[in-house]
């Protein structure tokens, strides 16, 4: 705060020893590309590592997957589309779960509550049966989802229930209730393979691509917004005298941004059918970015996301602040289910059809494994939307390599279990070290 | 009791209570308390462990509601029922844990629940530049960024974080709740000297302590509380450690000081 110093006479004695170069973020300090770099490397060194270990662990998984799978399957274009297809459930049900986990709470029934949501759209929109529009049918099975996601939080919130609990009831109750709307009107599983428009839409949620000239276009116009939004904020921060990354920082997050945006619709725009052409981004990349752009604008930006951290940091000053907990915790179990929801409609959308086999326990757990091994604390007040799509990524990596390598889904259990056990072992002892360190200087 | 307290005639008090009683079940909380704060003034509540001074600073802050007597507000008689009805008035108290979210930085925890608004997003320009204001107004210059999280701070810099937070809303009477409590020689000198700048911006300030030291290095008046009734006040020139010590432990001291009924309301000498 170097701005504020001017009128102090007395410099105050405690400034050089409580100097807390670890645990302040190095952004806000940093003048310079180079100060920042150091910073972070020290912040780095202290056990703080942001989601530093995630990344590592993608390359990783990168590296041993391309190495080991038969004719070194892992990196060419049609699989990596079909990773982004895989992982786009897992993250889109972890940014869901994030809502929950930031408070501190947890919600295990995501994935057949998000399930029932699925079938009960793909019921609709069956042409033997109902016929209702596509989006209509969309709307009824969200809707479903707010409702039960309003129960649980009421439950969880009014009534002072553990969420736990009332969850892991939601996980049997709603099983239950997927495979009955399953069963109702038919024999055998609702399919969203026909060749009627309507289904065809849905279908496509995953299965779609967008033309590979769109794509580009597209890619284009998304990294120009964020660059803008980024260049003349943080501009505007700096000129007005406000806490800002240094100059070089901001292009490098462009420049990283448009990377990424470039590789992901160059690979996806590589032909990758074997007879035939089959090119282009698949609908459910810009769908999972939506999705993202809207919880981080929410957690962020808003008053409501600023009440989630607070509550998940201290509830007692967020009480005294007037926040009204009940209200925000029960929206976050809202939000949670609702995004479960999308994240099972494109599950539904990947399989072709409702089946009463999915396993939603599974899913959950794979959700709530992704944020954490992003850095999201089980214990509340840390996270980001962010963390759900590289942890989502890392499980989903998982998961489509060994499912290369052949390994049935006794190992993809093994292995993804011990991804967690690392994954929370890490949360843990971080933040041990971080409440040592501050009690040190107490 | 119920004695009148004389006002002298230059000073109103900002805050008068006047008769309050508050009573959990059986247990008679206060009795009868007559307490003054006036404005430029630090005025140092001081008693024993359950002798009463958290019940009569929650009375205070519409956290608990009482039960006879009237509060004063700048001479009218006021109802604080809720903390929202406090703060309405001036009100705000900075309660011993500080009611800080560690995960949030500087400005958001100051910010908290008030936060402004720019066409339905959060104003992090503006707050950061009010929050950076009000800092530098009360001198707190010893953190690093404003948007560090409160997680990083020292024991002294979060209470200058919480005070700050507290006199950030046009207040006019700021109570603090044993404030240099669990804090070490320096950060304890640098909160007293912040307590002293709020008294000079014009503030009243109660500081509820058990130090004597701090009581005697910052209080311009002494107010003591034994068994829920306020036993004794005055300027802090009329007490000495073993008159205040005898207050807290008897409620009475054959030594010098003010009595309550004599002389409650001599403006306080600096």
């Amino acid at each position: 705060m170097a701005r504020a110093e001017a009128p102090e006479t007395a410099p105050d004695p405690t400034a050089a020893a409580e100097a807390a170069t670890l645990e302040v973020p190095p952004e806000l300090v940093a003048q310079s590309l180079g100060e920042w770099f150091r910073a972070w490397l020290t912040r780095i060194r202290s056990g703080d590592s942001g989601v530093l270990p995630v990344i590592l662990a993608l390359v990783i998984i990168t590296i041993v997957f391309q190495a080991i799978s038969p004719h070194n399957v892992f990196l060419s274009a049609g699989n990596l589309v079909n990773l982004f297809q895989q992982s786009a459930v897992f993250i889109v049900l972890a940014m869901g779960e994030l809502f929950v986990i930031l408070l501190g709470e947890i919600d295990l029934s995501i994935g057949y509550a998000g399930g029932v949501g699925a079938a009960v759209t793909v019921q609709l929109v069956q042409p033997a049966t109902t016929k209702w529009p596509w989006w209509a049918a969309v709307l009824a099975g969200l809707l479903v989802c707010v409702v039960i996601g309003a129960l649980q939080g009421t439950l969880v919130t009014r009534l002072r229930l553990s969420s736990l609990i009332v969850t892991l009831a939601g996980l049997l109750i709603w099983q239950g209730t997927m495979l009955i709307v399953l069963g109702l009107a038919f024999s055998g599983y609702p399919s969203l393979a026909g060749l009627d428009s309507n289904r065809q839409v849905l279908y496509n949620l995953m299965n779609g691509t967008i033309d590979p000239v769109i794509s580009w276009i597209g890619a284009a116009v998304v990294v120009l917004a964020i660059a803008a939004l980024l260049w003349f904020g943080d501009g505007r921060r700096r000129r007005s005298g406000l806490v800002a990354p240094p100059v070089s920082l901001t292009l490098l997050k462009i420049v990283l941004i448009a990377i990424v945006a470039t590789s992901v619709v160059a690979i996806c725009n590589i032909n990758r059918a074997a007879f035939g052409t089959q090119e282009g981004v698949p609908w459910v990349i810009p769908i999972v970015l939506a999705v993202f752009a809207v919880w981080m604008t929410i957690l962020q930006r808003t008053r409501f996301g600023r009440y989630v951290y607070a509550i998940g940091g201290n509830p007692e000053a967020a009480r005294r602040a007037g926040i009204n907990l009940a209200a925000i915790r029960t929206l976050c179990f809202i939000i949670c289910t609702f995004t479960a929801g999308i994240g099972l409609l494109l599950y539904a959308s990947y399989l072709g059809g409702m089946s009463g086999n999915i396993n939603g326990g599974q899913l959950v757990l794979y959700a709530i494994a992704s944020v954490v091994l992003a850095g999201t604390s089980l214990f509340g007040g840390r996270g980001k939307v962010i963390h759900g799509i590289l942890g989502g990524l890392v499980i989903g990596g998982i998961y489509n390599g060994m499912g290369l390598l052949g390994l049935d889904v006794r190992w993809q259990f093994i292995v993804t279990g011990l991804v967690l056990l690392v994954a929370i072992t890490i949360d843990s002892l971080s933040r041990r070290s971080a409440t040592s360190g501050s009690a040190a200087r107490v | 009791m119920g004695q009148v307290i004389k006002d002298s005639p230059a000073a109103e008090p900002r805050f008068k209570a006047r008769g309050v009683d508050k009573h959990f079940g059986p247990v008679q909380a206060l009795t009868q308390v007559d307490l003054d704060l006036y404005a430029g003034q630090v005025t140092a509540l001081c008693g024993d462990n359950g002798a009463g001074k958290s019940v009569l600073t929650k009375c205070i802050a519409g956290i608990y509601e009482i039960d006879h007597g009237q509060f004063f507000w700048e001479g009218n008689p006021v109802h604080v029922r809720s903390p929202r009805d406090a703060a309405r008035l001036g009100i705000e108290t900075v309660y011993q844990d500080l009611a800080l979210a560690d995960n949030l930085d500087i400005v958001q925890n100051m910010f908290l629940g008030r936060e402004r608004l720019r066409s339905g997003l959060l104003n992090e320009d503006d707050m950061e530049r009010a929050a950076t204001k009000t800092l530098a107004d009360l001198r707190v210059t010893t953190v690093r960024s404003i948007r560090q999280p409160v997680a990083s701070l020292s024991g002294g810099q979060r209470q200058s974080v919480a005070v700050a937070k507290a006199v950030m809303w046009n207040s006019k009477l700021v109570m603090l709740d044993e404030p240099t409590a669990a804090l070490g020689v320096v950060q304890t000198k640098m909160v007293l000297d912040l307590v002293r700048r709020l008294r000079d911006r014009g503030l009243a300030v109660m500081v509820i302590s058990h130090n004597l030291n701090d009581v005697f290095e910052v209080a311009d008046r002494i107010a003591v509380v034994h068994l829920g009734r306020l036993v004794t006040q005055g300027p802090a020139s009329d007490f000495d450690r073993q008159s205040v010590v005898d207050y807290m432990t008897t409620g009475a001291s054959s030594r010098s000081g003010p009595r309550t009924d004599a002389d409650g309301a001599t403006s306080g000498t600096r």
